[in-house]
C-alpha cells in the first residue's frame, strides 16, 4: 500500500468523509455543466464530460458559469448523487454558497497543490472539521510518495493517515 | 462574521422561524465567504418557480416545502412569509401562453402555476426574465443588489455600475426574507476595478462580433478576473453587450468588466485600472475571433437545421422587430422551426405593435418567461439548432445533447427559412 500525506486548509462545512479523487484543474460549470440525478459532467469541453463526481471526493479549481451553480448541486444532493466531499483552490460566490447547501466536507486553502498532489483514483479522507485531507496515493510504489508531500505541515506517514491526521490537528491547535 | 442587532435578532428568531432559517443560511454562507459582515439589500432577483423536478425531490411537495428547500436550505418545511426586500422572478421553466409548445402536461402547468401565483402572493414580481434591467429593475450606480443570473449581473455591475455579486436561489431566497446579502467580493469598491486589459485589434461592431469577444474572454481570463476592453472604436448598444457578458460569463466566469468611455465606472483606461497595472495583457484580433468561433461551434457538422432560438438573453423590442423585418415575405420552412423569446412584459408589447402577430403568421413564434435552456424542451426529434447567441449555443448542446450552429441574426432566419445553415466564418 501506498504511503499516505496529510494536508492542511481552512476547512468550510463541517463534518468528515472519505472516497476516491476526481481531479481536474478545471472549474465545474454547474447548472448546464452538470447533470444531477447521476452527477455528471455534461459541459461539452470540459477535460470530465461524462465522468460522475457521485460520491467522490471531487478535487477542482472551483465553479464557473451560471447562478443556478449552488441550485444543481443542493439538487444533486437531493438525488443522492452529490461529491463526497468537495476540495477546491478559488473561492467565488457560487462554490461558497454550492457547498453550503450541498451539505459535504469542504475544504479550501490547502498547503499543498492538490492537482500536483492528488490523483484522480487516490483515496482521500477529507476532515473540514479540522481542516486536514489525508489523501492515500493510488498504485504509488512507497519509497517514492515522499514527492508527493505537501509543504509545510504534509509530513509523510506510513500507516494510519487518520492517526496522523489528528496528532497534526493538535500540533495546529497548540 | 459581526452581525449586527438586527440581523443577530432575525437569526434569534424574533420575526420567525422562515426569516431565522434565512438569516442562518446567510451566516453559513458569508463564513465560506470569509465576509466580515452583510449589506442591506432593497433589491433581489431570485428563482423560485418551482415545477414537479423540484417538489418531487424534497419530500414535501407544497410551495412552503420547495421553497423550505430550495430558497432557504433549510431544515424542514416552514411557513414563509411576504418578501421583506424588493423581490423579482427571474426567467422559469414555462411559457405561460405557449406551454403546450414546450410539450408540459396540464399537471405540470398546474403546478407551476400554482407556485407563480405563490410568489404572487408572496409579493415577489413576476417579471420572468434573465433581463429583469430590460422590464423596470434598474438599479443605481452604487445600489447593492442581490441578483441572480449571471448574464444580467455581469450588465448591472459593468454597464449601470450597481454592485452585486453573482447569488444563487438559497441566497437570493434568503435576502428577499431579510433584506441582506454578504458585504463581500464587488460590493466592495477595491474589488471593483480592472484586473486583465484586452487590447481589442479587430472591429468589433456587430452583435456577432460581441459574443465571440465575450466568449474568447470568458475562456481566457479566470473567474476572479475584471477584464478592460480597450480599443472599442464604435459604440454598442444594450443588445450588444447583453450578449457580450452573457457570453463571457457562460465560457467563463465574468461578473464585471469595464469598456473605457463606455460602462459605468470606466471613464478612461487608468480610470478602470485605478492606477494599477494590468496583471495580464492579452490581445483580440483575427485569429482569437477565429478561435472562439471554433470552440462555440465545436459540435455543429449538420447543416439542416431543426431549430432557430432568437432572444438569449430575452430579446429587446428592436430584435423582435428585427426578426420580424428579416421575415417579410418569407416563411419558416416546414422542417424547421423559429422562436424568439423576450420577456412577458414586452411580448405584452410586441403583441400590441403587432410583432407577434407577424411572426406567427410567418411560421414563427413569439415566446416568454422561459428559454429551450432554462425549461428544457425543444420541437421534437431536434438534432441541429441555430442560434445567435454564444450563451445558448455553448449551453444547449450539453443540456439537451444537439448540434449547435452560431452566426448573425441575419444567418440565423435565413436558416430557419431554408431550414439549411448557410452561415459564415467570421
Amino acid at each position: 500500500m501506498s504511503d499516505s500525506f496529510v494536508l492542511a486548509g481552512r476547512g468550510l462545512v463541517g463534518g468528515v468523509a472519505e472516497g476516491e479523487a476526481l481531479v481536474t484543474r478545471e472549474a465545474i460549470s454547474g447548472w448546464g455543466g452538470v447533470e444531477p440525478r447521476k452527477g455528471r459532467v455534461i459541459e461539452s469541453r470540459h477535460e470530465l464530460v461524462g465522468q460522475s463526481f457521485a460520491g467522490k471526493v471531487l478535487v477542482f479549481k472551483g465553479a464557473k458559469g451560471s447562478s443556478g451553480w449552488s441550485g444543481m448541486f443542493h439538487m444533486s444532493r437531493l438525488m443522492g448523487s452529490a461529491p463526497a466531499a468537495m476540495v477546491f483552490t478559488t473561492m467565488n460566490t457560487k462554490i461558497a454558497l454550492g457547498v453550503v447547501v450541498t451539505h459535504v466536507p469542504a475544504i479550501t486553502d490547502l498547503d499543498g497543490d492538490p492537482f500536483e498532489l492528488i490523483h484522480t483514483g487516490d483515496w482521500v479522507c477529507v476532515d473540514a472539521d479540522r481542516g486536514l485531507l489525508t489523501v492515500t496515493p493510488q498504485g504509488g510504489n512507497g519509497a517514492g510518495s515522499s514527492s508527493r508531500r505537501g509543504q509545510a505541515q504534509g509530513s509523510m506517514v506510513d500507516s494510519d493517515a487518520a492517526a496522523q491526521g489528528r496528532a497534526l490537528a493538535e500540533e495546529l491547535e497548540r | 462574521m459581526r452581525l449586527a442587532d438586527d440581523e443577530r435578532a432575525m437569526l434569534d428568531g424574533e420575526q420567525g422561524e422562515a426569516v431565522a432559517a434565512a438569516m442562518d443560511l446567510l451566516v453559513r454562507y458569508g463564513e465560506v465567504l470569509g465576509a466580515e459582515r452583510l449589506v442591506d439589500t432593497d433589491n433581489v432577483c431570485g428563482a423560485n418557480l418551482f415545477g414537479s423536478r423540484h417538489s418531487l425531490v424534497c419530500g414535501s411537495p407544497t410551495p412552503d416545502g420547495a421553497f423550505s428547500e430550495h430558497s432557504l436550505d433549510a431544515p424542514r418545511e416552514l411557513v414563509i412569509p411576504p418578501v421583506k426586500a424588493q423581490s423579482h422572478q427571474l426567467i422559469g421553466p414555462m411559457d405561460t401562453k405557449h406551454w403546450r409548445v414546450q410539450g408540459l402536461p396540464q399537471d405540470e402547468h398546474d403546478e407551476i402555476m400554482a407556485s407563480e401565483q405563490y410568489n404572487a402572493e408572496h409579493g415577489i414580481h413576476l417579471l420572468n426574465t434573465c433581463t429583469p434591467y430590460q422590464v423596470g429593475n434598474v438599479p443605481l450606480k452604487g445600489e447593492h443588489c442581490a441578483w441572480m443570473e449571471s448574464s444580467a449581473v455581469v450588465y448591472v455591475n459593468s454597464v449601470l455600475g450597481a454592485r452585486t455579486n453573482v447569488e444563487g436561489r438559497e441566497s437570493t431566497g434568503a435576502a428577499m426574507l431579510t433584506g441582506k446579502i454578504p458585504y463581500w467580493g464587488l460590493h466592495l469598491e477595491e474589488n471593483r476595478r480592472g484586473s486583465h486589459l484586452v487590447e481589442v485589434t479587430t472591429p468589433v461592431v456587430t452583435n456577432r462580433d460581441w459574443g465571440l469577444l465575450g466568449y474568447w474572454i470568458g475562456e481566457q481570463v479566470p473567474e476572479e478576473a475584471i477584464p478592460v476592453v480597450d480599443g472599442i472604436e464604435r459604440t454598442p448598444d444594450l443588445v450588444r453587450l447583453k450578449h457580450f457578458g452573457a457570453a463571457a460569463a457562460s465560457s467563463g466566469g465574468v461578473e464585471m468588466y469595464h469598456v473605457p468611455g463606455i460602462t459605468a465606472e470606466a471613464r478612461t483606461r487608468e480610470e478602470a485600472f485605478a492606477g494599477r497595472a494590468p496583471v495580464e495583457h492579452l490581445r483580440y484580433g483575427p485569429a482569437q475571433r477565429s478561435e472562439a468561433y471554433e470552440h462555440l461551434t465545436a459540435t455543429a457538422s449538420d447543416t439542416s437545421v431543426d431549430l432557430v432560438m432568437i432572444g438569449c438573453p430575452h430579446a429587446t423590442l428592436g430584435q423582435v422587430r428585427d426578426v420580424v423585418r428579416l421575415l417579410e415575405g418569407r416563411r419558416v420552412h416546414p422542417d424547421s422551426e423559429l422562436w424568439v423569446f423576450t420577456p412577458r412584459a414586452l411580448r405584452h408589447i410586441a403583441e400590441q405593435n403587432g410583432y407577434a402577430r407577424a411572426l406567427e403568421d410567418a411560421g414563427a413564434l413569439l415566446m416568454s418567461d422561459t428559454c429551450p435552456a432554462i425549461g428544457q424542451f425543444l420541437p421534437k426529434g431536434t438534432r441541429v439548432i441555430a442560434t445567435d447567441s454564444a450563451k445558448q449555443v455553448h449551453y444547449l448542446p450539453a443540456i439537451m445533447n444537439v448540434h449547435g450552429w452560431f452566426g448573425t441574426l441575419e444567418e440565423c432566419v435565413d436558416a430557419a427559412v431554408t431550414g439549411t445553415w448557410r452561415g459564415e466564418r467570421p
